[in-house]
């Protein structure tokens, strides 16, 4: 077993298998892992918010969004020597932390994380294996691109392997 | 507004969010002890602009379990506030509050929750009237709303807030202690339009 690289709030980092990459402790945020087979280079990326183009200081941390920030992790895999027509990916979080009668906009951030996400990676061509998404708790995830395994973990509940 | 940048103003709003944080803890704390009926001491709070980075490993890590609480705020300005308190220490408080009642459960029961948001109330209520008095501006909480789980994760909402107008997360820490010592953690999200009126209300903007 390899290195576990940490990835952190509006951060992501692309490895090579054997090593894995983590992120703790993802809530209304997007966790994106990226892997292809064929030279077993992965990456995660994990998001805050959807849309960079919505945002005015947006050129500040391309990692932030989801639209610059998976697009820049395909480049650095890319740079590794992924092949993107290969690329798989699976993707969890997108929680509602909160839950209010009133909901707004900052209140659904969690879904809109997730449909934005959806909508870069068939941009990019990038089929989605699996997904554990929305709901209303945080959740662990670590990512092995040897074998694409997708570990969740969350606050009283048993590991999942997606 | 269309330079609005957290960083630029940082340091003047952070001097007023330490005054705004001291006399809302030194409010709380007098709210606490009556309603506890037993000394609450506090140590200066601390306000700190973090990177995101930073935020879950001052909590004791992304993963450790919190009890977070966040409030809508309403009134002259918009948005909303949260309040951080680790499980161990909102357990201890409970008890206290309902003369050593104890569910025994991992998390809490409906008794239980009810005395958590009514002690966040307070809290939570004695800052904003110290931000309110400081402004001159009306602010009122909307109700509570709840949720225990990894510090991350209750931190993701706060941060994703900040996240559109920068890349880092003010944050007011606030040590109390009666028998144990308690970390509480405050954050104030104003609306991005909110933002203009508490710093032109505090003489800033």
């Amino acid at each position: 077993m390899g290195e576990i690289i940490k990835v952190g709030m509006a951060d992501l980092k692309p490895c090579k298998a054997p090593d894995g990459v983590i992120t703790l402790g993802l809530g209304s945020c997007v966790g994106i892992a990226i892997r292809d087979p064929g030279t077993l280079v992965g990456g995660l990326a994990h998001i805050m918010l959807p849309d960079s183009t919505a945002i005015h200081n947006s050129a500040s941390n391309i990692a932030k969004f989801a639209d610059t920030g998976i697009v820049e992790l395909v480049r650095q895999m890319e740079a590794m020597g992924a092949k993107r027509n290969r690329m798989v990916a699976k993707i969890a979080g997108g929680a509602t932390m909160f839950q209010f009668a009133s909901q707004n906009s900052m209140m659904q951030i969690g879904a809109r994380n997730v449909e934005a996400t959806k909508k870069v990676l068939a941009k990019l061509g990038i089929p989605i294996l699996a997904e554990d998404t929305g709901l209303n708790y945080g959740r662990t995830v670590t990512f092995y691109p040897e074998t694409g395994e997708f570990h969740i973990r969350a606050v009283g509940k048993a590991e999942t392997i997606i | 507004m269309a330079d609005f940048n957290l960083n630029d103003v940082s340091e003047k709003y952070v001097d007023v969010l330490k005054e705004i944080g001291n006399i809302g803890a030194g409010n709380a704390m007098t709210a606490l002890s009556q309603m506890l009926q037993c000394k609450v001491d506090m140590r200066v709070p601390q306000v700190r602009l973090l990177d995101f980075s930073e935020v879950g490993a001052i909590m004791g890590g992304e993963e450790k379990t919190m009890c977070g609480i966040l409030l809508g705020v309403e009134g002259d300005i918009t948005g909303s506030i949260m309040f951080l308190i680790e499980l161990e220490a909102a357990k201890g408080l409970i008890k206290k509050l309902m003369m050593g009642y104890e569910s025994g459960q991992s998390t809490f029961d409906d008794m239980e929750l009810s005395a958590l948001k009514e002690i966040s109330n307070i809290i939570t209520g004695a800052y904003l009237n110290s931000l309110s008095t400081l402004t001159n501006l009306m602010i009122y909480p909307t109700p509570p709303s709840l949720t225990i789980d990894m510090a991350g994760a209750i931190l993701s909402v706060p941060a994703i807030e900040f996240g559109i107008i920068g890349d880092h997360i003010l944050l007011i820490q606030s040590q109390f202690f009666d028998e144990v010592e308690i970390d509480g953690y405050f954050i104030l999200i104003p609306d991005l339009p909110s933002y203009e009126k508490i710093l032109s209300a505090l003489g800033i903007m």
